[in-house]
């Protein structure tokens, strides 16, 4: 099939609107008859279901948490990006689109992107109508902060828990059309898969995660907002339930995968303490506005950080990237980490660890802090306590958090971080309209590959998130079902749904007749460890070459070894975990041969094949510059190119020097 | 700080479902270390109990970074266990020492009923959402973000409201089951924000009112549910809300 981007024609800074002006409509008494199946309530599902039930449609969202309101979105910490201006400082809708075309290394959509960037200023003024508290200043108006990979102030934030003020406001709407009847939620379900008919999503199978017992939901349409699948890693900053299942399970019944290798891979998380880690830890990019990052200039440096003086300190990014110092995008500072930490620069008992320092921006803003009250010539224990009260209130609960997981207190010593697996922009292959390759079935949020390129800019995920639910859908859905009205509501007794639940049904049934001898977290860690090693923040042929083989005997034992205990009726969480490990069993070894087949370095993909002389990533515009789109075929998958053109942001080798 | 390892005894809640009797059964664990989080403990106990042939102990988690309110552990007494300000999930090993006995049960509340050993359905809290803890307006409908300001310091207030999480050890924690805390922290956002006005009124009597339904207890002033939650709500949340609730009342019956 020959992928049809179906990017509207025109000029850049008209396609939206002309799309919008030209789009198909529903008929406020149509909308009621047609149903439409929201899968994932995080920051896109949850504004999706809200937005399409207040319009009148048919609405059953699903989520697999007790409730909506603890979708990983609510762990996002630092902010969201919009186009406002408010700062006066040179932003608008083209530097946003612009920044984000360059930051993702020229390997996503222009007309995606500008839609994004045009449609994000009314994100913001939404959230603020229902009650978001974002940071203001005296004055009474918003705060910005500035983020990575940008030179403008244009990230609104709550402290350090936007994602979870964010997710609060579209839930409360969300709940809102729950009470007003549009919208059914069904909560602790998890769907498993999708119910194809003459060729168009229909529906799904899901699962009571309560009871145990399967149900069939008949839909016109079916929206995949299920997040990221960072957790193929095992160890990521992804909430412990973030998996590919939904997403899987739609790419198994024909939807293209699109750029699976590409990966985030973020700078500034807490290290690993141990075998015992179940996750990892992110410490906000947005404090690296304030914070320093920093190795002794001496390899194998045993002294403590305040130990060393000044001039003994390398701050290497501020070295080696002047223009954006420690402001350089997330992959770029990642792999400057990991150069410092493989050279013998690293810091901590494990000596895989970079300082992030805050000592100078306490001081710096204790002296502001002095100089408004007359106390200029405050003694430096005085100004360290003002300033440290600054610093506390934009990043207090970051410090505490830090401060928990490690026991010290990073604002007497610098915190200690390492990079993580923290984001996904590969994902469903959508086309603008956010409908992937079955007609009917969409994909919204992290779980489409659209926005983001091979490299995704800090704040920019709840953007997109929200874009797609809020503003995007509610025009592209409806360009759909205009031509669905005669549809009827298809029964659940229909032979497609029959057959689907059984597939699922079997599929269960086999997972626990095997009852062999390792636990499926065992399964999961040693997969996340193949991934990291060999498809993590460096990539070469070799390596990938053996993590595929490595992973289809994992897959293999997994199938005749693995052990999932309890019942299948009931409520049993490690059965709901062997299905999803089973599903990152399969996406890793595609990850790995979509990383194999992209021999450039782009972004989040390192390529040690591909580097400059100075060991910057080197991309292949003649040969790489498309999205890799993968069909699933039965036991194995065919690639389909969908070239990427570029009429304004002339791609570049990409620096930040 | 000074890594250790120690080894615990552990009295956990078994509950094969909601309509089961529970019972405490008690687990030895070996070499746990100090720099755990209390939940990767029970990763370990889990995984300890499956080699066994054994049914492993399911309790509510996620994002395990202390944002996403899953987490719900009443520990040795405590909800969320014995540090202030923090959930379950945020817990490390290094409050306890070697040869504890830990005492772990769920939630225990008539509104919360218990679904599997330490899992509860808290689903009367999106009931209580449902019934008003929102701002009516529809994608689309909103002004610019700056055309209203806010006085920074209704702004913040409203701010720690609302990072409420949803965890429900206030309810956990009250001798009488009182969500007057999570009902609070949301009535006072929105009555603090000028954008959450015109719904005031109703916001509050709709709240409470569906708050009673669920079988949720009176508040009498004990305010174990300030110490115990974990994003530190005041109990000045539930003050303002009763304001708001007595001059709603009172508007109401002089319309
Ligand atoms: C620690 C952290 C901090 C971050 N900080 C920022 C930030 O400051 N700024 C920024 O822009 N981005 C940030 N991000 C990224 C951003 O949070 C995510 O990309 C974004 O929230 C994803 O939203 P989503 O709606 O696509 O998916 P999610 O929020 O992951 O929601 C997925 C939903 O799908 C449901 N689901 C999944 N599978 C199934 C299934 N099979 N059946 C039923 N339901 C299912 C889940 O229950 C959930 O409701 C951060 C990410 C992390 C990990
Ligand atoms: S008020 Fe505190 S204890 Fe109660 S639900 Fe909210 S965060 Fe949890
Ligand atoms: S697991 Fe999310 S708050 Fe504890």
């Amino acid at each position: 099939m020959a992928l049809d981007s179906k990017i509207p024609h025109g000029e850049m800074k008209d396609k939206w609107e002309d799309y919008k002006g030209h789009v198909k409509l529903v008929n406020p008494a149509n909308k009621r008859k047609l149903e439409v199946i929201v899968i994932g309530t995080g920051l896109a599902g949850a504004s999706a279901a809200a937005s399409l039930g207040e319009m009148g449609y048919k609405v059953k969202a699903f989520c697999f948490q007790d409730s909506p309101r603890r979708a990983h979105s609510i762990a996002a910490q630092g902010g969201i990006n919009a186009a406002k201006n408010y700062q006066n400082d040179g932003d608008s809708v083209f530097r946003l689109f612009y920044d984000t075309v360059k930051g993702g290394d020229y390997r996503a959509r222009e007309g995606n992107v500008h839609r994004l960037a045009e449609v994000s200023a009314a994100i913001i003024d939404q959230c603020v109508a229902q009650g978001v508290p974002f940071a203001r200043e005296y004055g009474g108006l918003l705060s910005n902060r500035s983020f990575g990979g940008t030179q403008v102030q244009r990230t609104f934030y709550a402290a350090g828990q936007t994602g979870q003020q964010l997710l609060l406001g579209a839930y409360s709407a969300l709940e809102r059309q729950v009470a007003l009847g549009t919208v059914k939620m069904y909560s602790r379900h998890e769907m498993l898969d999708v119910v194809v008919i003459d060729g168009k999503a229909r529906g799904v199978i899901v699962r009571d995660l309560v009871s145990g017992k399967l149900e069939r939901h008949f839909g016109h349409a079916v929206l995949l907002c299920s997040g990221g699948y960072g957790n193929v890693f095992y160890l990521s900053t992804n909430a412990m339930g973030s998996n590919v299942t939904a997403a899987w399970k739609a790419h198994k019944r024909g939807a293209y995968f699109g750029n699976p290798c590409f990966t985030q891979i973020h700078p500034t998380c807490i290290p690993v303490s141990g075998d015992h880690q179940s996750k990892l830890t992110l410490m906000s990019e947005s404090l690296r506005n304030d914070g320093r990052i920093w190795v002794p200039k001496q390899k194998g440096d045993t002294r403590k950080a305040s130990d060393i003086p000044e001039n003994e300190r390398d701050y290497y990014l501020e070295r080696r990237y002047p223009a954006f110092g420690n402001l350089v995008p997330r992959d770029v500072a990642s792999r400057a980490a990991k150069e410092r930490c493989d050279e013998g620069y690293g810091v901590g008992t494990t000596k895989m660890a970079v300082y992030l320092d805050f000592k100078d921006a306490i001081m710096r803003y204790g002296k502001t802090e002095a100089g408004k009250t007359g106390h200029e010539s405050a003694d430096d224990k005085t100004i360290f306590e003002l300033g440290k009260k600054v610093v506390e209130e934009k990043y207090g609960n970051l410090f505490e958090m830090y401060e928990k997981i490690t026991g010290e207190n990073p604002y007497e010593m610098p915190m200690r971080i390492y990079p993580a697996v923290h984001y996904t922009m590969g994902g469903l292959w959508v086309d603008y309209e956010l409908q992937t390759t079955v007609p009917g079935l969409y994909a919204l949020g992290e779980a489409n590959f659209s926005d983001h390129g091979a490299n995704r800019l800090g704040a920019s995920a709840l953007m997109q998130g929200l874009a797609d639910g809020y503003f995007v859908i509610p025009y592209t859905l409806g360009n759909y079902l205009a031509d669905e009205i005669r549809t009827t509501a298809i029964s659940t007794d229909h032979p497609a749904f029959v057959e689907t639940e059984k597939a699922v049904n079997d599929r269960i049934n086999k997972l626990m007749s095997i009852k062999g001898k390792q636990s499926v977290e065992s399964f999961h860690k040693r997969l996340g460890k193949i991934m990291w090693d060999k498809c993590g923040m460096a990539r070469n042929a070799k390596g990938l070459q053996s993590a595929i083989n490595e992973i289809r005997n994992l897959r293999n034992e997994f199938w005749s070894d693995v052990r999932v205990p309890g019942d299948i009726n009931e409520f049993n969480p490690e059965l709901d975990k062997a299905g999803r490990v089973a599903d990152f069993l399969e996406l890793g070894e595609l990850m790995c041969m979509d990383a194999l087949n992209r021999n450039e370095s782009c972004g989040g993909h390192f390529r040690e094949e591909s580097q400059t002389e100075d060991g910057e990533a080197k991309r292949d515009d003649a040969n790489f510059s498309y999205v890799a789109a993968w069909e699933s075929k039965g036991e194995g998958w065919e690639m389909h190119k969908e070239p990427l053109t570029f009429e304004i942001v002339k791609p570049t080798q990409r620096s930040y020097k | 700080m000074e890594h250790y390892h120690m080894n615990l005894t552990l009295k956990i809640w078994r509950q094969k479902n909601s309509n089961a009797k529970g019972n405490f059964e008690t687990y030895k664990v070996s070499n746990i270390s100090s720099e755990m989080s209390f939940l990767e403990l029970f990763d370990v106990l889990n995984e300890q109990l499956i080699a066994e042939g054994k049914e492993p102990i399911a309790f509510d988690h996620d994002c395990r970074e202390g944002i996403c309110g899953a987490c719900s552990m009443y520990i040795n007494g405590e909800a969320h266990g014995p540090w202030s300000k923090n959930t379950t999930c945020q817990l490390h090993m290094r409050a306890f020492k070697d040869g504890d006995t830990i005492v772990v049960e769920p939630w225990r509340s008539q509104a919360f009923p218990v679904l599997k050993d330490l899992v509860v359905d808290r689903s009367a809290f999106d009931r209580i959402i449902q019934a008003g803890g929102y701002i009516s307006v529809n994608t689309g409908n909103a002004v610019d973000a700056n055309a209203i300001p806010i006085d920074k310091k209704d702004a913040d207030d409203a701010f720690m409201a609302a990072a409420c999480i949803g965890c429900g050890a206030c309810v956990a924690t009250c001798p009488n089951g009182s969500a007057m805390l999570f009902v609070g922290a949301k009535i006072s956002q929105l009555a603090l924000l000028p954008q959450g006005e015109p719904e005031r009124e109703t916001r509050a009597l709709n709240m409470i009112a569906q708050m009673d339904k669920e079988g949720f207890g009176n508040c009498t002033n004990v305010y174990a549910c300030e110490a115990e939650c974990p994003k530190g709500i005041s109990v000045a949340n539930i003050a303002r809300m009763n304001r708001e609730y007595l001059s709603a009342g009172l508007n109401a019956d002089t319309k």
